[in-house]
């Protein structure tokens, strides 16, 4: 049975803002996504220009190299604004928490396999850092990047690599101590395994353009790192003592999910008018990746890298070559 | 998580891991390469470790409240917008301050999410990173709060249409846009001063109370509740704002004199723009909270002072504009209003007269001043308007190259004499309405000299749209500069009484209130 509740309905004059209204060619209702993100950041007339970098406005399409007509076509898939982003991660925090109580509870550290706790926190705990590295990023993406639909998912994206810094840290706590990060630390500053990758993110701090760096750090990095760690080490693990780290990183399993998502729409149109840019940018930085998480790779599926890290790569310029990419 | 006590760790170590523990010094590239803009304005920090983290709140457990806090605010706005709520604000006069918080507050906000995410990824310190980027990220959803309460506001009345165009172009408007300008351009600890500390510290009570109370006081329930949700988020920028002053006088005696100047300097340019809140306060709520002088005595003589004598042990003294503010609390709002009234044809909001009981609360608040110095002239433009001949004054007038006011303020020892100051600079004259405007002027000329003043704009002929030739017979550069500023002419602007907005109000209250 249906139930027709009746309001006093008042015609309005106008549907949406007219920056909305021009961006969708007419005005008609526009959802709160649109709203909060389209032509939101200024665009000119600015007053003064910037003590710390004069060569450019407050916000300027010329850091970077990239020739885009409309600043706006960069949409989020997940059209997340502030409310949309912070409901869809309270719910996987949510269920993180479980899945961190559930081990807690049960005992299930304790009774984890010694050698596989080894192994789980030598490789999982310097990664805290390099998610960290992807914060930095991810927040002078932000900071320096033009129109709020690439920018405001970028710190979004910063925001979230700060939260798996934060777990892989719980990780370490609850598998371990303290003591525990210190050595990751360590080892991420001495380990010789772990050299070409803090290369990689500290040359990623230095880049001048920050649509590169997206390239570099969410296309590239991201691109080998995720699947490399949440998948084929997660698998290995389950196999060889069960499943109890990988409820300890479900968080970033389904995180890698959801933002490639977003990751490929955006480079999607950037390569629609910036093809060979991009193109190079991707090559340049996937054959650095490759490199930077071969020696982790060696470390974390022993046997099996080579064949994994093959099977990564051509994932990836499968990837690349539907996003418009030519490697 | 709200960061859990184990057995081995303490709610502080542990805090420590989840946020500094994670950085570390480069080695591949140098830090001052990494880090470029932390050092040249000359603040010596020795020990970044001795920030104390004013709050400790991991991402997971500020995922959770703010989810919390979004669900119930937009079910909130969803629930005004479905019962028509703006038809029960007290008076349709009060929809012209939600114009001006959306068209000159709501893109400030979008400013400070990139003000902080710049100033979270510069500071070479991992612990104010994470602050300075949460606040970022709240900044964000201030911003977008605002538009979605309004965008209600907008569906049914006139000159919320456009206001990210708006801010970039028309003249009142580039008063809060140059201050937050201003802020940006400048390096990351000004910043943390002028934003952190002068704004979301000294000053937040003086814009954020009255508008939201405003709001509460006038059936508003669509952008009170923005304003009590954000409350919460307020508080941190508050206590991160004062420990990054506290840090910085605590790391080298050789910063206090840099951030005196600063605080000098960010309470005067606040002040300034605040006094676009008087007269909001005192002129355009139908239901007032409180006079505007009330409010500086309040937020800023008390409460101020109380923080002023706290920071007196670093040496800080109260900022060297608090002797004008003393006297300017019982006039800016006055001159102000004063001044909107008479250029209502170029306001995207519309203007009017205080009723006689309105101005009787103006003669009761301001004893001092209203009934000796504004009472005579409004009671004049009010029977001028009766009589047929409501008063729009068509000139343009003069800006201060510093606040970008037209100067309206008078000389402090002088409330009928209005201000004037000039300096010299690479041969041009440069106005001021103030000594403080001048000072800051006269301490960063190249800054200040490029300043996009909206009035000479007009004058070099920037503000038409492309195509508009101002060499044309009969060309009315007034219509010209409201197209270009897409102002709407007679609809969004002008005199209140006779509004599209105020018949409009009146209709639909009526047929949602009789059969």
């Amino acid at each position: 049975m249906q139930i027709d509740l009746r309001t006093v309905s008042i015609k309005p004059l106008r549907q949406t803002f007219d920056q909305v209204a021009r961006h969708l060619g007419a005005d008609k209702p526009a959802s709160r996504y649109l709203e909060g993100t389209i032509r939101v950041q200024a665009e000119s007339n600015f007053h003064y220009r910037p003590l710390w970098d004069p060569d450019h406005e407050i916000f300027d399409p010329s850091r970077t190299a990239l020739k885009i007509k409309d600043w706006y076509a960069f949409k989020d898939p997940r059209q997340f604004y502030y409310g949309t982003y912070t409901i869809a991660r309270a719910r996987m925090q949510e269920a993180a928490e479980a899945d961190f109580d559930f081990v807690e509870s049960r005992g299930l550290a304790d009774s984890y396999p010694a050698a596989a706790k080894g192994l789980a926190l030598e490789v999982l705990l310097p990664l805290r850092h390099v998610a960290w590295g992807s914060n930095m990023n991810n927040s002078a993406m932000a900071a320096y990047g033009y129109g709020t639909a690439i920018t405001q998912p970028c710190l979004y994206q910063a925001m979230d690599q700060l939260g798996i810094a934060q777990y892989l840290t719980r990780v370490g706590l609850l598998l371990a101590d303290a003591e525990a990060l210190d050595a990751a630390k360590q080892a991420w500053l001495e380990d010789p395994k772990w050299q070409a990758l803090r290369r990689y993110v500290e040359d990623s701090f230095v880049m001048s353009d920050w649509f590169e760096q997206f390239v570099a750090q969410n296309l590239a990095l991201d691109g080998f790192l995720y699947p490399l760690i949440y998948t084929y080490f997660d698998n290995a693990l389950t196999a060889k003592a069960g499943p109890t780290v990988s409820m300890l990183v479900r968080f970033q399993a389904e995180w890698y999910a959801e933002t490639v998502k977003w990751v490929d729409a955006s480079i999607k149109v950037a390569a629609a008018d910036n093809k060979d840019l991009v193109s190079g940018w991707t090559r340049a930085w996937r054959d650095r990746a490759v490199e930077a998480v071969a020696p982790l790779a060696a470390r974390a599926l022993e046997a099996e890298a080579d064949a994994v890290m093959a099977e990564l790569t051509e994932q990836f310029n499968a990837r690349a070559a539907k996003l418009g990419l030519a490697l | 998580m709200d960061v859990k006590v184990n057995k081995k760790l303490g709610l502080k170590e542990r805090y420590a891991l989840m946020t500094r523990g994670l950085g570390w010094d480069t080695t591949y590239q140098p830090m001052d390469k990494v880090f470029p803009y932390d050092k040249f304005e000359g603040i010596k920090i020795h020990d970044w470790d001795k920030w104390e983290d004013p709050f400790r709140m991991t991402m997971d457990a500020y995922w959770k409240y703010q989810a919390e806090k979004e669900r119930k605010l937009y079910a909130i706005i969803d629930a005004f917008a479905q019962n028509n709520g703006h038809l029960g604000v007290t008076d349709a006069r009060y929809i012209n301050t939600l114009k001006l918080f959306l068209t000159g507050i709501s893109p400030l906000e979008y400013m400070a999410h990139r003000g902080f995410a710049h100033v979270g990824r510069q500071m070479r310190g991992v612990g104010p990173r994470v602050a300075c980027l949460m606040q970022s990220l709240d900044e964000i959803r201030h911003a977008q709060t605002q538009i979605h309460s309004m965008s209600n506001y907008n569906k049914y009345y006139n000159g919320f249409h456009d206001p990210m165009h708006m801010i970039e172009r028309v003249w009142y408007l580039s008063v809060p846009r140059s201050f937050f300008d201003d802020a940006y351009t400048a390096g990351p600890f000004e910043f943390m001063i002028a934003i952190g500390f002068s704004f979301e510290y000294v000053l937040t009570n003086l814009l954020f109370v009255p508008f939201i109370s405003g709001a509460a006081y006038n059936g508003d329930m669509g952008a009170m509740t923005f304003g009590f949700s954000a409350q919460s988020d307020e508080a941190r920028h508050m206590t991160l704002g004062l420990e990054c002053i506290k840090f910085m006088l605590e790391q080298d005696p050789d910063n206090l004199p840099i951030v005196q100047r600063w605080i000098d300097k960010w309470t005067w340019r606040g002040t300034r723009v605040l006094t676009l809140v008087g007269m909001m306060m005192d002129y355009m709520l139908p239901k007032r909270v409180m006079s505007w002088k009330e409010a500086w005595e309040i937020y800023f003589e008390q409460n101020g002072g109380a923080l002023f004598n706290d920071l007196a042990r670093y040496g800080i003294t109260v900022p060297k504009c608090a002797a004008q503010a003393a006297l300017d609390k019982e006039h800016v709002s006055h001159q102000a209003w004063a001044t909107f009234y008479q250029y209502g044809a170029a306001a995207d909001f519309h203007t009017w007269m205080p009723s006689s009981s309105e101005m009787d609360w103006l003669s009761e608040k301001y004893p001092n001043t209203f009934d000796k110095y504004y009472r005579p002239r409004f009671e004049y433009f009010a029977e001028q308007h009766k009589a047929g001949n409501r008063f729009y004054n068509l000139t343009l007038p003069m800006l201060c190259q510093t606040c970008q006011i037209p100067m309206l303020f008078t000389e402090p020892a002088d409330p009928t004499k209005i201000c004037y100051r000039e300096s010299d600079y690479k041969g041009e004259k440069y106005h001021f309405c103030s000594d403080g405007c001048k000072e800051i002027f006269d301490h960063e000329p190249e800054k200040y000299i490029q300043a996009w003043l909206p009035v000479h704009q007009i004058h070099q002929g920037n503000c038409f749209d492309p195509g508009v030739d101002p060499a044309a017979p009969g060309f009315n550069p007034l219509a010209a500069v409201l197209d270009h500023y897409h102002i709407n002419q007679g609809r969004d602007n002008m005199e209140f009484e006779g509004s599209e907005d105020q018949r409009n109000f009146a209709a639909w209250r009526t047929m949602a209130a009789k059969n």
